[in-house]
């Protein structure tokens, strides 16, 4: 059965349509990506869903229970953290991670707090205002609100925009190892969160969902196309084209410059999946050219979602 | 009683949480302060020039400073939530809209009770000074901290219209104004009219209890109004969303 079922959801703020029509079904244990561009609807979806808003049309149940008509029930289950953690910030860390901890009807206070410092790294903030914590503790903080009754479904959105390099490593770190025993539901604009955590990735666009798969699904659905960048010398540009375009699955070679001068940059678009590597350096072999680079890049994600979300 | 306590669990947690943010803000420092400055200042000053042992001055006053006061208190409650955005933390955490405006509600009426508590000491002083009529005192105090709840009531539903704090005082002050201002334009009403408006006055209803008498309709006025606002800031907050 699956966790979290969304139908025909719909969700218009006055005459604008956020979300249009949207259907889904979240298994146990999925980690999802919500992709999309800023304002396709992947926060408005995420807030509908913990009952925060609700929604024009259609209807969502998480665990069966509606959350339009059960909010208490569906608000037990879910664990949130919106967008750049609005926490209280004239509160201390413990203070407020105790309060929430009485509200979310935690057994053992003292120790599920000392478990959640140490698994979101706050111990040495827990007596610091909020206000005068990084962005990074922020949202670690904001993590440790979100797991405090050890919710079976986190939603997450944005965990990470707004961190430097090391804290977003670190906050993936985190998501990951609670990952493994939850439902998460993630929002990003950045291709390369989800690519690193998620799962399952749904790409909406303009309310809309553009895409549904796994990351390799999305891939391969994108045309299969991977590109081959060659440096070799002892060859100018059109002996090399004649020369490879005997190679079956290339469709089109193309003329790169190279950093290094002397060299001749080819880039060969092959259309197949299978990799044509072998035989594009048993050609090089045989003749007398000096091979300097072979690269293969493989359609990355972000065509992906440069193919789906671009405005046409 | 448990089942009392586990019923209201929630709305004290919120209540307890709210209390201690009052302290730790200036706001409430200021507050105590300036209330009692300005209510001293104003009782005081024709007090020994009357050299009538009593606290009527006291009471008279007291609505019209409580118009400022009282919404400068709750003003923050549910503005500075909506503009930081920790009310959708607090909005998304499994908790009744209900229990967070009956939290709200409860820490700002001990709020007030806290700011009356040091005026005791007048009502003492007097006492010792001459003969002091304990009746109208009690009923004062009585009619104040209801009186108090009514304006904090109206305070907090003010808050949840709008993330500005400035915007949800004024008009919390342009309505608890209203209320105490009614029964002082009876003469321009129609005669039929006339008890109708007194009636709905806080002030009419505040003067009676203060006189010592706790008339039931008088408690029932101040109730059945904290009651309705109360309603309509917990409606308010729903339609939010």
């Amino acid at each position: 059965m699956s966790m979290i079922e969304i139908t025909n959801l719909t969700k218009m703020y006055g005459p604008v349509t956020a979300v249009d029509d949207i259907s889904l079904s979240i298994g146990a244990g999925q980690i999802m990506g919500l992709l999309g561009p800023n304002g396709a609807g992947k926060s408005t979806t995420i807030k509908v869903l913990c009952s925060y808003i609700q929604a024009t049309r259609g209807t969502i149940t998480v665990k069966g229970h509606n959350v339009e008509t059960e909010p208490l029930e569906v608000k037990k289950l879910i664990g949130y953290l919106p967008e750049s953690a609005p926490l209280y910030g004239d509160m201390m860390v413990f203070d407020y991670l105790a309060y929430v901890a009485e509200i979310r009807e935690v057994q053992d206070v003292g120790k599920r707090i000392r478990e959640l410092a140490n698994l979101c790294g706050l111990r040495t903030v827990m007596h610091k205002n909020i206000n005068e914590l990084s962005k990074g503790f922020k949202q670690r903080v904001g993590l440790a609100h979100a797991m405090m009754s050890n919710p079976e479904i986190l939603l997450l959105d944005e965990p990470t925009s707004g961190l430097d390099p090391n804290q977003i490593i670190e906050i993936r770190e985190i998501i990951k190892e609670i990952g493994s025993q939850k439902t998460i539901i993630l929002s990003s604009h950045i291709l390369s969160e989800i690519e690193a955590t998620c799962n399952r990735v749904v790409i909406i666009n303009k309310g809309k969902i553009a895409a549904d798969g796994t990351t390799a699904q999305l891939k391969r659905d994108s045309g299969g196309e991977s590109i081959i960048n060659l440096e070799i010398s002892g060859a100018d540009f059109n002996t090399a084209k004649a020369a490879l375009s005997q190679v079956t699955a290339v469709k089109e070679i193309n003329q790169v410059q190279c950093k290094e001068s002397g060299l001749t940059g080819l880039a060969m678009v092959t259309g197949s999946a299978e990799d044509v590597r072998p035989e594009v350096y048993r050609i090089i072999k045989n003749s007398d050219w000096n091979l300097f680079t072979m690269q293969k890049e493989s359609r990355s994600l972000e065509n992906v979602f440069q193919l789906l979300t671009k405005n046409v | 009683m448990n089942e009392l306590k586990e019923k209201f669990k929630m709305t004290l947690h919120i209540a307890t949480k709210e209390f201690k943010s009052y302290f730790i803000s200036p706001v409430a420092y200021i507050v105590i302060v300036v209330f009692l400055l300005v209510q001293g200042w104003f009782f005081f000053m024709p007090f020994f020039l009357k050299n009538q042992a009593e606290m009527r001055d006291f009471f008279s006053l007291l609505p019209i400073i409580f118009v400022f006061i009282i919404p400068a208190i709750t003003m923050r409650q549910f503005a500075e939530e909506i503009n930081t955005g920790s009310f959708e933390l607090l909005a998304t955490l499994p908790i009744k809209y209900r229990d967070i405006v009956l939290g709200k509600f409860l820490a700002t009426v001990v709020f007030i009770k806290l700011l009356l508590l040091p005026t005791l000491f007048y009502a003492f002083t007097i006492s010792i000074l001459g003969d002091l009529d304990w009746g109208p005192v009690i009923g004062g105090y009585i009619g104040a901290v209801l009186l108090g709840s009514a304006y904090a009531s109206i305070g907090l539903l003010t808050s949840t219209f709008t993330k500005n704090q400035i915007i949800a005082f004024i008009i919390a002050v342009s309505l608890c104004f209203a209320l105490w201002f009614i029964d002082k334009v009876l003469v321009f009403m129609p005669d039929v009219m006339v008890s109708f408006f007194q009636m709905l006055g806080t002030d009419y209803h505040f003067q009676n209890i203060a006189k010592g008498v706790v008339d039931f309709r008088d408690l029932l006025y101040f109730i059945s109004v904290t009651f309705m606002f109360l309603y309509a800031a917990e409606l308010s907050i729903q339609e939010k969303n």
